[in-house]
């Protein structure tokens, strides 16, 4: 029980903390180059995985806040989606995973010459995390080193 | 969403998301916002519709280009 207490007080502390990060992003930035020439990527909460992936666990307190890293060449078909919430119909995403992640316009778009590329990694979240202080603390600063990793030059980001 | 969209931007990637809550948006106060009036869970437009999630997502990444200062929310309804 001390030891629960002690966790809300710490999730208390956190979300207390990065409420004030989240309006920590100014001055921001802008695309460096020509969309044309621009490497995007994609960070949904679709709560998709891989068949080789845990789904996302919905009984984890305060939200699961870990990630799945979704390679630009998934097969979308083979997706599955995770949310149970019943705050969303889920019908849309569960028949074309483009709807919330669209790696196939995105590689419409870069043959086009819309874009420029196709990052070679994407990031699937669950979202619905009322406790985002883990999320905050080890899911996001993992998700930017893929991403710097990578060289993206932009980022799409899609709730449900 | 919003956390998650302001480390990126803080790395000094830019980033613009897609949102179907525009007053919850405007609260978070995200860099860029796209909003596209579409229920929850249709953050594209419409399943197997290409064209019109083409379009969404073109709209989104020409975000990308402006400056965000403040937070820049966009209607896509009023996009080019």
């Amino acid at each position: 029980m001390a030891k629960l207490s002690d966790l809300k007080f710490r999730d208390r502390i956190y979300m207390g903390t990065y409420r004030y990060r989240q309006l920590d992003w100014r001055p921001g930035t802008t695309l460096q180059k020509p969309l044309s020439q621009s490497q995007i990527a994609v960070v949904t909460t679709a709560a998709f995985f891989r068949p080789d992936q845990q789904p996302f666990d919905e009984s984890i307190r305060g939200g699961d806040y870990s990630f799945r890293e979704i390679p630009a060449d998934t097969d979308l078909a083979s997706l599955g989606t995770a949310h149970k919430s019943d705050a969303f119909d889920h019908a849309g995403i569960e028949s074309d995973k483009n709807l919330a992640l669209p790696l196939d316009r995105l590689r419409e778009l870069a043959a086009e010459g819309s874009i420029g590329s196709v990052a070679p990694r994407h990031f699937s979240l669950m979202g619905s995390i009322s406790a985002p202080g883990r999320l905050v603390k080890i899911t996001a600063p993992e998700i930017v080193r893929r991403l710097s990793e990578d060289r993206v030059d932009g980022v799409l980001l899609t709730p449900v | 969403m919003g956390l998650i969209q302001s480390a990126i931007e803080k790395s000094g990637i830019p980033t613009v998301s897609i949102t179907l809550l525009p007053h919850v948006t405007r609260r978070v106060q995200p860099p860029r916002a796209l909003v596209v009036d579409r229920p929850l869970g249709y953050p594209l437009g419409a399943p197997y519709d290409a064209e019109l999630q083409k379009r969404i997502v073109m709209a989104a990444l020409a975000l990308l280009l402006r400056p965000a200062a403040d937070p820049l929310i966009v209607d896509f309804s009023e996009t080019p």
